[in-house]
């Protein structure tokens, strides 16, 4: 439990920050001010101005919320797509969950960013179109866990004794079964978080993600590398951001598969005693 | 011989359901297809264009012809012409294509070289000072994504040590030692991501191997420390680390697309990206087609290797 504090509590900082950006009274991050381009850091703007004159620090900020609300966004759908998919074709296992939970493995067969990349060219770049195809990408993944850990605990006793109990299938799935699937679930939505953040400054790094003028990281390094030589630090601090956010959220989904997965905490517990 | 066979089989369908899918796709947006690929940035395209586009995609005619025509001609290699220059598409990635098999080429044997022996000897010396240190860097160079790495590598090599040059490309008949030069960085950086999942699967799979009765017995039985390693150890360490290669491949092939643009290394992902800005559909189509293959060949490819590894996933 204690490896689990020091993730938690970075992610949750960044979240904040990124929940409180409307608070902070920072410079509007889309208002441009060409005559102060690439304007050093100075008590107004403390990061500086980037090559449209906009405050970096408020860029920033503003950048984590656009991550953050794809990221978290992408990863809920798929998160409640998948997992009623997998529940239901774990539980009823007829032959049409089989094939709607086949179905979904095709999407494993595409490289996500050349899938990502298709549908960018149908639909035209944005953040709604981020949100859908991230989460298209991310269906199989909890489909799969749910599918597997459910088929694990249906044929377990106190499943048998809610039937018993006379209680009904909604009611034993969303009660019973779901509680007791949920670590492994947890663990691949923040794999998928973390995924979709890596993706989603990717492709707004190539111009095909989050549309100008909103903040965005990627947007950002995509900038700075037109000002490389005059301004460096402009691409630092998006790239320090971007990094330490999937850091922190690697970290989390390490520390939370050590305890969602029963066999590691059992080797953890047996190795202290 | 059975198991090759059907596994060729599996992966010829999952590419005729690839082919099937991205045939698809364009069918699958609301509205006209046509209508939707003109319009940008919310102006309506005039009528005349949106028909000439329809005919030109051949959505006009009747949805099971639209679909025998495309694989007609995918068997024929006919990916249908560009909507930009009219330039046949399959040429195009004909040109570009061995560019970048070479990048992905270059890219996984680095981080094989570097992956494979520093994850056995972290997993044999597990919680030694080299075991933490390769495993903090992992962890860190996980989290950083490839055009982040890419990038501020040529902030650092190129802009401020002028070390390397930013990027590019010269043919290797041409100049063999720039070519060689110019492919290291983005080598280098394609490969940082999959040196790390392998790492830590190297490592983890070492480590469970052996503790293993069977490495006991082959210890004990007086067998050099060497031969041990190498034919009981590494033998079945391997099976998972190919498993994990196979995987990861679709993350590296979608890297590839980043790297080739932080480095202007002329591959797919150049015409690839123009044609995702322009909308242009035939290309995005063919290209996506290939790479998706691509990934497929390279999951088959491993999973044969792993079968010819371990005689249990033959039989199962």
């Amino acid at each position: 439990m204690r490896r689990l504090a020091l993730p938690a509590l970075l992610v949750a900082a960044i979240v904040l920050l990124a929940l409180a950006a409307p608070l902070l009274g920072l410079t509007d991050p889309v208002r441009q001010d060409v005559a102060r381009r690439l304007a050093s850091p100075s008590a107004t703007n403390l990061l500086g101005r980037d090559e449209f004159g906009r405050d970096v620090l408020s860029r920033l900020i503003w950048g984590a919320r656009t991550s953050l609300v794809v990221a978290f966004a992408s990863a809920t759908i798929a998160c409640l797509l998948g997992t009623l998919l997998g529940l239901c074709a774990a539980w009823f296992r007829g032959i049409g969950g089989i094939l709607a939970l086949g179905s979904t493995d095709i999407i494993l067969c595409f490289p996500p960013v050349l899938l990502a990349l298709l549908v960018v060219t149908l639909l035209g770049p944005g953040a709604f179109t981020l949100i859908l195809v991230l989460s298209v990408l991310f269906v199989p993944g909890f489909a799969r866990v749910t599918y597997g850990e459910v088929l694990l605990v249906r044929a377990l006793d106190y499943v048998e004794a809610a039937r018993a109990m006379g209680s009904s299938t909604p009611r034993i799935l969303l009660r019973t079964v779901l509680p007791n699937v949920a670590g492994p679930i947890l663990v691949q939505l923040s794999l998928a978080v973390a995924a979709a953040i890596v993706l989603e400054s990717g492709l707004s790094f190539l111009g095909l993600g989050v549309v100008p003028p909103s903040p965005s990281w990627g947007l950002m390094i995509r900038g700075a590398r037109t000002t490389l030589e005059q301004a460096p630090l402009l691409l630092v601090w998006p790239c320090a951001a971007l990094t330490l956010t999937i850091l922190a959220m690697n970290l989390l989904c390490d520390a939370l598969r050590d305890v969602a997965d029963p066999r590691s905490a059992a080797a953890l517990f047996s190795k202290r005693s | 011989m059975d198991f090759v066979l059907r596994r060729v089989a599996t992966a010829a369908v999952l590419v005729c359901i690839v082919a099937s899918i991205v045939f698809l796709a364009i069918h699958l947006v609301p509205g006209d297809p046509a209508e939707i690929l003109l319009s940008a940035g919310g102006a309506a395209p005039d009528a005349a264009t949106v028909a000439e586009l329809r005919d030109r995609l051949g959505l006009n005619l009747p949805l099971q012809t639209q679909y025998a025509n495309f694989l007609i001609g995918v068997v024929h290699g006919d990916l249908g012409t560009s909507l930009v220059d009219d330039y046949p598409v399959l040429d195009e990635i004909t040109l570009r294509l061995p560019r970048t098999l070479e990048l992905i080429a270059a890219g996984t044997l680095l981080a094989i070289a570097v992956a494979l022996p520093a994850g056995t000897w972290a997993g044999l010396h597990r919680d030694g000072g080299f075991d933490r240190i390769a495993s903090g860097v992992a962890a860190f160079v996980l989290a950083i994504p490839v055009f982040v790495v890419g990038t501020l590598l040529v902030l650092l090599l190129a802009q401020t040590l002028h070390l390397m040059p930013a990027g590019g490309y010269v043919a290797f008949a041409k100049a063999p030692g720039q070519h060689l030069l110019l492919l290291a960085l983005p080598a280098v950086v394609i490969a940082k991501g999959l040196a790390a999942v392998l790492f830590r699967m190297t490592r983890s799979a070492v480590l469970d191997v052996s503790q293993r009765d069977y490495v006991r017995t082959a210890r004990a039985k007086g067998l050099r420390p060497f031969n041990v390693l190498l034919w009981h150890v590494l033998r079945n360490a391997l099976s998972p680390v190919l498993t994990v290669l196979g995987l990861h491949m679709g993350a590296l092939l979608g890297g590839t697309v980043l790297v080739e643009y932080v480095f202007n290394w002329p591959g797919l992902s150049t015409p690839l990206l123009r044609a995702v800005e322009s909308r242009d559909y035939p290309m995005v189509v063919g290209i996506v087609l290939v790479v998706s293959t691509l990934f497929l060949m390279i999951n088959l490819i491993t999973d044969l290797l792993r079968a010819a590894l371990d005689p249990r996933i033959r039989a199962a």
